[in-house]
């Protein structure tokens, strides 16, 4: 055994002078490396395709079941806060972008600049999505023991959305249920915003690196395979938006 | 080390920012569209329509910011099959749920 690896190493010693330090051995060239890398990064998007495709299809089912307790649930989102954010979100997709093609042109302040854009972006989500589970915390529309339905068995008692929606009261039985829509309101959202958490972590780190040049050298699956990343979670949202605020708003 | 970057079997396509440009504005266009149709009562068109924007939406990012258009077929199968396995799953789901206990909770 010990034979064996000195013999390895003498082999990369030898092979580190004719390709780049970051090609990977069992690698015949960088384009196939980067290629695997990308093919791996799709199959674990594909596992976060079935994760939050669980979690869709639950939402598909209890709404069909409960309609009108999710359409009066759904009347408490606030759409402007739901559009801004997209907004930042899809300029944050785009700014990430942007970096892809610095570190692909190999253009470092471009790079640096755009992740600290897309780095600011994703905080920019996280805050206004903190204004909004604010305000449902403060109605009580938290799943558990203070769950309130005061403002379904008698809409009039919340006159913001009353005014805009004018819902009719609902049975207790059926106001009983909206609380599975905050339920699978907040487990849906909040499990995006855990992904939006840890991209805006590995985000820092790529800040740090990307200052001492790590992915400007030739050497950009790191940049790639967080762009795919968040891109991901930008579908995501788009999907979240149209399905928890917007197409219930007619009964 | 850049000259072997050049010559690969399968050459590395950069999407240009042009390209992410366009799509970056469609991206707003079809925001601003779906927010706009959510306030026509359209009855059960609601949902189809907003759903065939998200889709739309998520087709483009998918095509040009995530480079699938630009991939190799192993990718560009990758994506087809898992988009095909949700669907598939989703519809099984639905089957058994209609056919059940629907009504009957």
């Amino acid at each position: 055994m010990p034979d064996s690896t000195q013999i390895a190493h003498g082999a990369s010693a030898d092979a580190h002078s004719e390709h780049p330090p970051y090609l990977r051995h069992h690698f015949e060239s960088t384009e196939q490396q980067a290629d695997a890398a990308g093919f791996a990064m799709w199959l674990f998007l594909l596992t976060e395709v079935m994760f939050f495709g669980g979690l869709f299809t639950a939402y598909l089912i209890y709404r069909n079941w409960y309609y009108p307790a999710f359409v009066a649930a759904s009347h408490q989102l606030n759409v402007f806060w739901g559009t801004l954010n997209t907004v930042v979100l899809i300029s944050s997709s785009f700014t990430m972008a942007m970096g892809v093609w610095c570190a692909e042109t190999r253009r470092k302040s471009g790079l640096v600049l755009c992740l600290i854009l897309t780095f600011i972006m994703g905080l920019g989500f996280l805050g206004i999505k903190s204004i909004e589970y604010r305000e449902k915390i403060e109605k009580h529309h938290v799943p558990g023991f203070h769950y309130s339905m005061q403002s379904f068995l008698d809409p009039a008692s919340d006159p913001e959305v009353f005014k805009e929606y004018h819902d009719k009261p609902l049975a207790p039985d059926m106001a009983v249920h909206t609380e599975l829509y905050f339920s699978l309101y907040f487990l849906m959202t909040g499990m995006h915003a855990l992904h939006m958490i840890i991209g805006i972590g590995i985000l820092g780190f790529m800040i740090y690196r990307a200052q001492v040049g790590a992915y400007t050298s030739g050497h950009t699956t790191f940049v790639m395979n967080f762009g795919l990343y968040w891109h991901f979670v930008d579908i995501i949202w788009i999907y979240l938006f149209a399905l928890l605020y917007l197409i219930s708003r007619h009964q | 080390m850049s000259e072997q970057v050049q010559h690969g079997e399968h050459e590395h396509h950069i999407v240009s920012p042009k390209v992410y440009v366009i799509v970056f504005f469609a991206l707003l266009v079809g925001t601003a569209a779906t927010v706009w149709a959510s306030y026509v009562d359209l009855g059960l068109w609601n949902p189809i329509i907003a759903l065939a924007i998200a889709c739309t939406k998520a087709t483009l990012v998918v095509l040009f910011f995530m480079h699938v258009k630009y991939s190799t077929k192993l990718t560009k199968l990758t994506v087809a099959a898992g988009i095909f396995m949700f669907l598939t799953l989703v519809s099984m789901t639905l089957a058994d749920y209609i056919s059940r206990a629907w009504g009957n909770w």
